[in-house]
């Protein structure tokens, strides 16, 4: 029984859907009847997973981190996907998109990005396969995440700043679908998350998928058991958290917990927690919760961590946060930065600001000596150095 | 005491006296200024306009290009609300007979709810409705009859990349007229109209659809619409417009004077 897949017109339970103007809709109808098909080929798939394994070097270790564990009185794994070139899980899904693309015949990618590791993956996918790369990115996080944007453009992606609205995600998102409707016939867009219109979500959350494969496969390997007691991520829109969730849904002894970021605090007004703030409601082409006034404005969010700024979250997490499937829960911008600084001098590890979210819910619960816990470590901190400095030295 | 009512409907009835050359206009509500709501009807009207489409500004409107989000951004900002804006009409019934049109993307209907939207759109003398991120199948299974209830025509978009079949289906679904997007993009104006585009109108005119045909996207001034008629019962004008009203101090001097550059 697969109750938390999407349906055949595109929902899931209430939420989903494809509120595309009709301007997309030939492009949207066409990955929809052909996606299936094309993902399940056993070529693509082979084409796939020989790209996950040799490219991106896949499979991600699954950490059992000793010293987080002993401070929190229980056992942590950590998935380590920062360790995935290019430095976070964005690429799974770049990977199968390009394939993709390559199937349905285009040949130029658009792209948007928040963090700029969506924008990176699709790059470098893009210089891999020769596909010519747009990515639109806001001009605030361009600013904040400097060194993505070198990156992006040294791939030889052409990276358009984006102006309107709190130049973020929300807005960077529009400006690749505006370019979608205006160059429909050669060009894919590769959403980096699970949202947009149906196949989109679906279709991502196959691609990061992976994740949770591997998790199952490799605790086996060392705990000979399949199932943690919690499986715990980050969610802005929610790729990486459906990636790492997707195999344990059905597993309802599981705990799946997805953090949000509440940025300066759920009552602030200055926050991203779009599941503890938002209503129903139609955002980028499929009906969910997102961060909305009395009038229907989708409301400017605000966090630390451009991946997780974003005002709306995959139909798919709007559906198991009604089905009381995935408990929500949200942290601030300090508190993600103490754990991020936390992590790096028990582990070793520096943090992406976004995985830090999902690590800084580990304090608040209530963890039994003997539960076993998988926290996804979605990215690599690199490009949050000068946040991270900031806070630093301010703490000093 | 069963009363029979004559349900009419102005867009129908406008299409019925009219065939050639109607000209449609769309404007932003709240911009340039939040109270020009009623100058502009009254004075399109006076113009010799023969629709108009208000519209709802809304945060994030992706199918419009930097003019169009421009005056939605500042609209917002003057504070424009879908209730402010049902207040500004509740007489305009009372001031012009023109068919009027409430554009909007989906989000801010949905929040204040489609029933009661489609109620107050009625109630004031609304005729029709354009939410293009409304798509077929929604319309189809959740929504026609709601907006039937209201006598409300509901207006879809067929662009260049629509397919016969569901051109014929959505000239079956939806009322007043279709909307044909003259090509593959946002709202805004791209000049000339194309020998490509011209085949493309002719083509739509051919299938013989129920519904007529207004041409909408890039049209912006007397030779672009004169060319978008040809095969049409005309056109919709929208961007140029807005910038035609945008740093006037004179709405009606520039209401009028632009739409006898279009007219003339």
């Amino acid at each position: 029984m697969k109750k938390f897949q999407v349906d055949q017109n595109g929902y899931y339970g209430k939420f989903g859907g494809a509120y595309v103007p009709e301007m997309l809709f030939a492009n949207v109808e066409e990955l929809r009847i052909r996606y299936l098909d094309i993902l399940n080929d056993s070529s693509f798939q082979n084409e796939f997973h020989a790209l996950l394994k040799h490219y991106v070097g896949r499979p991600t270790p699954l950490y059992f981190a000793g010293r987080i564990s002993d401070k929190y009185n229980t056992r942590i794994y950590l998935k380590r996907e920062d360790l995935n070139h290019t430095g976070a899980h964005k690429i799974n899904n770049t990977i199968g998109q390009i394939i993709l693309a390559g199937r349905l015949g285009k040949n130029k990618i658009v792209a948007e990005t928040g963090a700029g590791q969506h924008g990176v993956a699709t790059a470098t996918v893009c210089a891999l396969t020769g596909l010519e790369c747009t990515v639109y990115m806001g001009k605030l996080d361009m600013e904040r995440q400097k060194p993505n944007v070198e990156r992006m453009k040294m791939l030889g992606a052409r990276v358009v700043p984006v102006l309107s609205g709190n130049q973020t995600l929300k807005d960077a998102t529009n400006e690749a679908m505006r370019h979608w409707i205006n160059n429909p016939e050669d060009t894919h867009y590769i959403i980096g998350s699970v949202v947009g219109p149906h196949p989109y979500p679906d279709m991502v959350a196959r691609f990061q998928s992976v994740i949770s494969e591997e998790i199952k496969t490799q605790l086996f390997e060392q705990e000979s058991r399949e199932n943690p007691d919690y499986v715990i991520a980050c969610v802005g829109g929610g790729s990486n958290a459906a990636g790492a969730f997707y195999h344990y849904l059905e597993c309802e002894e599981v705990v799946l917990i997805a953090v949000e970021a509440a940025g300066k605090g759920i009552t602030t007004g200055q926050s991203a927690a779009t599941i503890a703030l938002g209503a129903e409601g139609v955002l980028h082409g499929s009906k969910s919760i997102i961060m909305q006034t009395d009038d229907g404005q989708i409301v400017e969010p605000y966090s630390i961590s451009a991946g997780l700024d974003y005002p709306g979250i995959g139909p798919l997490h709007a559906h198991l946060s009604e089905r009381g499937r995935v408990e929500f829960t949200h942290v601030t911008d300090k508190e993600a930065l103490k754990a991020a600084l936390e992590l790096a001098q028990l582990e070793g590890i520096i943090p992406a600001l976004e995985s830090a979210h999902a690590l800084a819910i580990l304090s608040k619960l209530d963890l039994k000596k003997s539960d076993l816990v998988v926290v996804n470590l979605s990215g690599r901190g690199d490009k949050d150095m000068d946040t991270y400095i900031r806070f630093i030295n301010k703490e000093k | 005491m069963n009363q029979i009512e004559v349900i009419t409907n102005k867009i129908e009835d406008l299409f019925y006296r009219r065939k050639k050359r109607i000209l449609s206009v769309y404007f932003t509500a709240g911009y340039p200024k939040i109270d020009a709501t009623a100058t502009i009807i009254t004075n399109l009207e006076q113009s010799g306009v023969d629709l108009i489409e208000i519209g709802i500004p809304f945060s994030d409107p992706v199918a419009d290009g930097d003019t169009i989000q421009h005056s939605n951004h500042v609209a917002l900002k003057n504070g424009m609300t879908i209730r402010m804006l049902f207040d500004q009409l509740r007489d305009i019934r009372n001031r012009v007979e023109i068919p009027l049109i409430m554009m909007s993307y989906l989000n801010p209907v949905y929040k204040y709810g489609i029933e009661k939207f489609c109620k107050k759109c009625h109630e004031i003398g609304i005729d029709g409705l354009i939410i293009p991120d409304l798509p077929l199948y929604e319309f189809e299974t959740k929504y026609k009859a709601v907006f039937d209830s209201f006598n409300m025509k509901f207006i879809m978009l067929v662009t260049p990349q629509t397919d016969n079949e569901r051109i014929r289906k959505i000239d079956f679904l939806t009322g007043g007229f279709i909307y044909l997007v003259s090509s593959t993009s946002t709202t805004g104006s791209k000049g000339k109209i194309s020998n490509e585009q011209m085949q493309y109108f002719k083509r739509i005119h051919d299938l013989r659809l129920n519904n007529p045909l207004l041409v909408g996207f890039g049209i912006g001034n007397k030779e672009s619409f004169v060319n978008a008629c040809q095969y049409t019962a005309g056109a919709i004008i929208g961007s140029a417009f807005i910038r035609a009203v945008s740093k006037s101090d004179d709405l009606k001097a520039s209401v009028s004077s632009f739409i006898k550059s279009i007219k003339a």
